[in-house]
């Protein structure tokens, strides 16, 4: 494997430097309105000017059809249709714009999604905007965006407080007593959180240990009352499961039909994704040092699970499974060497879903996505012999998939769950 | 009294049932998607029939129901749980329940495992899909089943989706395929498409209920669901009111009939749809457009005088178009008429009639184009055969000679050409699957209840076009419904489905973004084009104002006429072309034989004319026709699978068989894990290549229908090996590919890395075998002596490290060996090639495109076309790690594709080279390497072409392809 030379050295794009910080908005595809609201709040906290595009419309759509190879997968579709809608809004200063999408460095098309967003940009004729890549590899050189130990924590802690925020709120949102309470808690404490963020000092232990535990009380308090709902779980590839603009709104739907669904956490991708080399290393060798960074990374992210945890076990709502817990559940169904996209991951969170009592399952995936067709697809068969009465629904999201088929579904799965 | 309703797709069923929940009447009904009045006219007849019937409980159910339980606050009950719940009381015995509707298709399993399934969205083999084969069959629907009954040969027809499927037969009607045996072979793809798609590998035993429209109307379709089944299932009583029965047993809710009939009428829709703007604002606008391309024509003359005259026949898939010009290029007469599934006859009829009309006429010489090319220049003499793309190339040219851009909308086809330096520079031909062609439009329009030419006229006047997208014919059904319910008017569905065609033609086939790159005079042709909507929206797309001829329909066979005056000019001979005497004693039969040349056994229709020897098509190779081998000393593609087969095995085992399904990234290491397995005392058992039923065999066990091709078939190979008894498997997963030093990281695709572990879960049998198939890399190779050692310790204690270290270095080494045998007889086969002044083809893919049941034997249609091939590992090592990412604008992290990247960028170097690159349907990866394997060519000034296959067994497309890269390139003389 050759890395000796850097991208943007043999690519001649255009670099993010370290000027641009102060002068340039960064324009972020959204995904989790919760979690990237913080993840705003975090870079905004070393000074970058970064802004979650929230645009959902079909311009969206159209603007990806135009630009992306439609046959390539649905979130990359959206997400840099999303970013190109925007710099073509006139909205911003093209002058003053990056942008920024993450890349996950796995065997999944997905990690080509930079690439792809060039290629539209250079169709565009946008090509002297710079992309930033967020990802852990070194994986583009950018001497405005380093992936260092003072930012990690800080995007971590956004994703830990994220996590707590929409598992809190998913949970009290179906039977709370004043509807739009525990949304309307969540908001207010984003409020709180950017400040902290601004500040710097959301990502202290100290912090977390004492913010925590008291939004999860201050969410167990909100009034609720007792209510028949269908529990729903919801699983899959990771954009479509949690973007509202890539499954059609599924959230406001399952909401419309009488639900508790449940979204598992980021984190749990987190620390999926830093296992992922641990698992690797042992299967196949490999640089002993990388490995030994990942086993802390490892570590410090069990850390930040175990406090969010704590704090939601000290309320009557209880944390779900923890990673580890999770991933036991696949032992002996799926090898864990199975690591591209979603991966094991994903057969573990159906069956963990399964015996915590989301008993209907979605399983969101785009249309043709390859590592679903394995570890989703191929898994529900066998996740059905085990959790024998597991209602799984497998649904494809894309361009035109239309709406009144994957509703359809979705009513014979709750249907079926009625009774 | 309780009222069910199912409002599906393209039908509504009511039933009532009395206290005792015995049915009491039931109606069925098309409702051409006019629902409420439908429904009203229904609950009328209701009350006339059952005059006491005032209120009753009330259900909806039914895929189109949604929206009018929701606007009129009625219970929905889905579909296919009332379908359950009918079942449970009508038939309380019965395991599994198979329904097929207007477009959806469902399984349900009952009993303690209750499971339904419902078809993927992107599944078409349903009653729509049917209605779709019939129209194209030109029967009706009803008839299907009495034709079906009369078969004696079944082809093989895709039944993945119903494009596919018609892309398949096509081709075979038009080489004169018997409708008995195409019906036959449709309701038997419609049968494995449910199967497959549905049980997604849970066995289908019991008590099996037939369900639904199509299989209680169509006795052969149940019988083909029997045979595939091996099952005798049953189409029982009511079979067509499952679902309404269930809704009516669920209903809770009273409901008076006479206040819902009058909701229904005066409620209005409340829905909004997404628009468009509107194609012309106002008449004025509508009648500058329609003067301006008055303009553009070819002249018309008469056929008086008319002494000497050249004609050019255009076989298409659903028409034949002929012109005949005279010396001056005016056209002087042309026929333009559906083939109705035989163009021989609609030929012979013209000839006929031309000869009777115009005796003093002479036609001096004449050519054919199109797919049914090959049939009519043989049954009829023509002179000369031109590729279709060069076809519409000429007469476009002859109209404006500095044209530069080229689109042609056909029935099935949509070709485009970039022209530069007045010769095809690049072309463009819609893939299988997304053919948004004039036959869609003909499709909608007839299920909307209008004459084609009828529904355009509407969608003039439309002013919201509906906002379809740009996706293939079966994911519109769906958006068009949606669109229907959302209260769109048939005009602006008309103007939707315009624009649609018009974004999939730019976007989809073409890929562009930016018109002007295009070019500056265009020429838009093909009868599609005749549709003014569709060319309106393809200026307002482009931003630009286009040429359409007079002849936009004709173009085709106006430039084979064109094409024959010119070769005629060029060595004037007597024609071949049969004369009236001839065409009156012509006889023609058909009869269908399956080749036993080689284990490909191809499907061949023998078409026999009076006077001559018969016409075969269908076959691959010319074996059948000239009786000898096929020519594989040019042909590296045979060359990797002899060497595949000649692999040195052990024949006396020490610790016995082992089995290797033969497919994916065993065609790259098999040489690796035989010599290895060897080593260690196995002997090897590989499934085999060519076997036509592999597939067939695992069919059943396949969970993901959109998956690509060579991995379903994984499922036949693992099937034949356990067929053979055979007790140890091995096929490990392998995150890791080889690593050969050029790539940011060398990981195989998510399928081929990982498909051990779909067919440990979704093969039951699995379980009562050894199946080896932990992971392993191959980059560590102390790793992998231990990864090794932990799979085969349980089963063979007395293995050793040291035992594995020796394999893997044996391993390695007979890796390498053939490696080197490989680009060597690549390097044998360029200089053999350019000793010949033959074009090399690079056929480039992953090493299991290899296997002809992946490419169709496409690499010997490339040889018989007159050129050699190689792959794409025989050359991608010429390129140096340096050389190959400088310059790349993808992430460089897949060992295989790498390899393409590779070898676009040498064919780019090399004069005599040309790419063709094989895509498997629904392989994500190869949207990026298509793409950047594109840019590469491209911008060298190479033209790109690019195959996609699937268990699509046609070759017409891919011929059309090739030849046109053939002519265009130069390579050939014609």
């Amino acid at each position: 494997m050759s890395q000796s030379v850097s991208h943007a050295q043999k690519y001649n794009f255009p670099v993010f430097t370290k000027e641009m910080i102060a002068t340039h908005t960064v324009l972020i595809p959204g995904m989790l309105p919760i979690h990237f609201s913080l993840l705003r709040s975090a870079l905004n906290g070393l000074g970058y000017h970064a802004e979650i595009l929230s645009d959902t419309s079909q311009d969206v759509i159209e603007t990806g059809l135009r630009y992306v190879n439609n046959d390539i997968c649905y979130p990359a579709l959206l997400a840099i249709g999303q970013l190109i809608h925007a710099l073509e809004s006139g909205k911003y200063d093209l002058e003053h714009t990056a942008l920024m999408l993450s890349q996950t460095g796995g065997g999944c098309r997905a990690s080509n999604y930079i690439y792809l967003l060039r290629k539209a940009l250079e169709k565009a004729g946008l090509e002297h905007i710079p992309v930033i890549s967020m990802n852990v590899m070194g994986m583009e050189d950018q001497s405005g965006f380093k992936m260092n130990i003072s930012m990690m924590r800080r995007l971590l802690a956004a994703c830990v407080y994220g996590d707590e925020l929409m598992y809190l709120t998913n949970k009290i949102r179906p039977y709370e007593m004043t509807q739009g309470s525990a949304e309307q808690l969540a908001q207010s404490w984003l409020a709180k959180l950017d400040d902290i963020f601004m500040k710097g000092k959301a990502q202290a232990f100290s912090t977390m240990k004492k913010l925590m535990p008291k939004i999860a009380q201050e969410f167990a308090s909100l009034p609720t009352q007792a209510a028949d709902k269908i529990k729903v779980g919801i699983v899959g590839e990771i954009y479509i499961k949690y973007s509202a603009l890539g499954n059609n709104n599924l959230e406001a739907f399952l909401q419309k039909q009488n639900c508790e669904y449940m979204l598992p956490g980021l984190m749990n991708f987190l620390m999926y994704c830093v296992d992922t080399f641990i698992t690797d290393y042992k299967l196949y060798g490999g640089k002993k040092l990388t490995y030994a960074a990942n086993k802390t990374a490892f570590v410090y992210l069990q850390y930040l699970e175990k406090i969010l945890h704590d704090a939601l076990n000290g309320t009557p709502l209880k944390a779900p499974a923890t990673y580890t817990e999770t991933k036991a559940m696949a032992k002996g169904i799926i090898g864990y060497g199975n690591n591209m996209g979603e991966g094991w991951l994903l057969t573990a969170e159906m069956l963990e879903l399964a015996q915590s009592g989301y008993k209907n399952i979605i399983c969101a995936q785009p249309f043709g996505c390859l590592p679903n067709h394995i570890a989703g697809r191929g898994m529900v068969n066998k996740i059905k012999q085990i959790a024998v009465d597991a209602n799984i629904m497998p649904l494809d999201f894309d361009a035109s998939a239309s709406r009144v088929n994957q509703e359809n579904r979705i009513k014979l799965m709750l249907a079926t769950a009625e009774k | 009294m309780r009222v069910g309703l199912d409002i599906g797709s393209t039908t509504i069923k009511i039933v009532v049932l009395d206290d005792n929940n015995k049915l009491i009447a039931s109606k069925y009904q098309r409702h051409f998607s006019q629902i409420t009045q439908v429904l009203e006219q229904l609950i009328e007849d209701l009350e006339h029939e059952l005059p006491h019937l005032k209120e009753a409980y009330v259900a909806l159910s039914g895929s189109a129901s949604l929206g009018i339980a929701e606007d009129y606050n009625l219970q929905f009950v889905q579909e296919v749980y009332a379908e359950k719940i009918a079942a449970e009381m009508l038939e309380p015995r019965t395991d599994v329940i198979i329904e097929l509707g207007g477009e959806d298709a469902k399984m349900l399993f009952l009993g303690r495992h209750f499971d339904a399934r419902m078809n993927d969205c992107c599944a078409g083999g349903t009653g729509a899909f049917i209605d779709q084969m019939a129209s194209l069959l030109n029967v009706k629907t009803e008839d299907m089943d009495k034709l079906a009954a009369k078969t004696t040969t079944r082809y093989t027809i895709a039944s993945r989706c119903g494009v596919f499927a018609k892309s398949d037969i096509q081709p075979l009607l038009n080489q004169g395929a018997a409708k008995e045996d195409l019906a036959a072979s449709i309701f038997h793809a419609v049968a494995s498409q449910a199967v497959t798609g549905l049980a997604k590998g849970r066995p289908i035993k019991g008590n099996v209920l037939y369900l639904g429209g199509p299989l209680s109307f169509m006795s052969q379709l149940r019988a083909s669901f029997d045979e595939i089944l091996h099952i005798q299932g049953t189409c029982p009583e009511h079979s067509l009111y499952y679902v309404a029965i269930g809704s009516a047993l669920c209903a809770d809710k009273i409901i008076n009939l006479t206040s819902l009939k009058e909701n229904l009428t005066t409620c209005q829709h409340k829905h909004g749809f997404n628009h468009l703007e509107p194609l012309f604002t106002n008449a004025e606008e509508f009648a500058k457009f329609q003067a301006r391309h008055e303009q553009n024509n070819i002249t018309l003359a008469s056929m008086n005088n008319v002494k000497e005259a050249f004609i050019g026949i255009d076989s298409g898939s659903t028409t034949i178009k002929i012109a005949v010009m005279n010396k001056e290029g005016e056209l002087v007469d042309s026929f333009y008429e559906s083939n109705h599934g035989n163009p021989v006859i609609a030929v012979r009829k013209y000839l006929l009639d031309f000869y009777k009309n115009y005796p003093e006429c002479k036609l001096i010489a004449s050519a054919v184009t199109g797919y049914g090319e090959d049939l009519i220049k043989h049954g009829f003499g023509v002179d000369y055969g031109i590729v279709e793309t060069m076809a519409h190339f000429f007469a476009a040219k002859y109209l404006q000679p500095q044209v530069d851009f080229i689109i042609d909308i056909g029935g099935q086809d949509m070709k485009c050409l970039k022209i530069h330096n007045g010769a095809i520079d690049n072309i463009f031909l819609n893939e299988a699957c997304s053919s948004g062609c004039g036959s869609f439009l003909q499709t909608f329009a007839e299920l909307l209840g209008y004459d084609v030419k009828e529904f355009a006229k509407l969608g003039e006047t439309a002013d919201k076009p509906v906002d379809l997208g740009s996706r293939c014919t079966v994911f519109m059904n769906s958006s068009v419904k949606q669109a229907q319910k959302d209260g769109a008017s048939v005009a602006n569905i008309s103007a939707g489905l315009a624009m649609s065609i018009v974004k999939n033609a730019l976007y989809k086939v073409i890929r562009t973004n930016n018109p002007d790159s295009l070019g500056q005079h265009m020429v838009v042709q093909g009868g599609t084009f005749l549709n003014d909507c569709v060319l309106r929206a393809f200026e307002k797309e482009m931003g630009k104002e286009v040429i359409r001829p007079n002849i936009a329909g004709l173009m085709g066979a106006y430039g084979a006429a064109l094409y024959a005056q010119k070769r005629y000019e060029e060595k004037p001979k007597p024609t071949s072309l049969l004369n009236a005497e001839q065409l009156t004693s012509f006889n023609h039969t058909v009869k269908n034989i399956v080749c036993q040349g080689c284990q490909n056994h191809c499907h061949l229709t023998i078409n026999t004319f009076s006077s001559d020897k018969p016409f075969i098509s269908g076959n691959r190779c010319e074996r059948p026709v000239t009786h000898a081998a096929p020519k594989d000393d040019l042909n590296l593609y045979r060359y990797k699978l002899k060497l595949l087969k000649a692999l040195p095995n052990l024949e006396q085992p020490l610790r016995g068989v082992m089995g290797i399904p033969m497919g994916l990234n065993m065609y790259e290491l098999l040489p690796f894990w035989q010599a290895l397995l060897n080593h260690l005392g196995f002997k090897v058992i590989t499934s085999p290549i060519e076997d036509k039923s592999i597939y067939q065999r695992g069919q059943g066990t396949i969970p993901s229908d959109t998956i690509c091709y060579p991995a379903k078939l994984m499922h036949g190979h693992i099937a034949y090996l356990l067929e053979q008894k055979i007790e140890h498997i091995f096929y490990p997963c392998m995150t890791y590919n080889i690593d050969e030093h050029n790539t940011e990281n060398c990981y195989n695709c998510p399928v081929v890395a990982y498909y051990p572990e779909v067919l440990d879960t979704n093969i039951p049998e699995l379980d009562n075998v050894h199946f080896y198939h932990d992971y392993v890399g191959l980059l560590h190779k102390n790793k992998l002596a231990e990864n090794l050692l932990k799979m085969f310790k349980k089963d063979f204690p007395n293995l050793t490290k040291r035992e594995l270290n020796a394999a893997i270095q044996a391993a390695f080494k007979a890796y390498d060996n053939f490696q080197q045998h490989v680009k060597m007889q690549g390097q044998v086969i360029i200089e053999g090639a350019r000793k010949e002044k033959m074009p090399i083809i690079v056929l480039a893919g992953r090493p299991y495109h290899i296997d002809p049941k992946v490419n169709h034997s496409i690499d010997r249609l490339i040889t018989t076309l007159g050129a050699a091939l190689i792959s794409e590992d025989a050359i991608s090592s010429h390129i140096s790690s340096t050389e190959l990412n400088t310059d790349l604008h993808v992430l460089n992290q897949w060992t295989y594709h790498s390899r393409l990247y590779a070898a676009a960028k040498y064919v780019a170097q090399n004069e005599d080279m040309h790419m063709v690159q094989l895509v498997n349907f629904g392989c994500g990866c190869d949207a990026i390497t298509a793409d950047e394997c594109r840019r590469i060519l491209e911008e060298n000034g190479k033209i790109y072409t690019q195959i996609k296959i699937d268990d699509i067994d046609n070759l017409g497309a891919a011929k059309i392809r090739l030849r046109s890269l053939f002519s265009a390139a130069h390579l050939i003389d014609d």
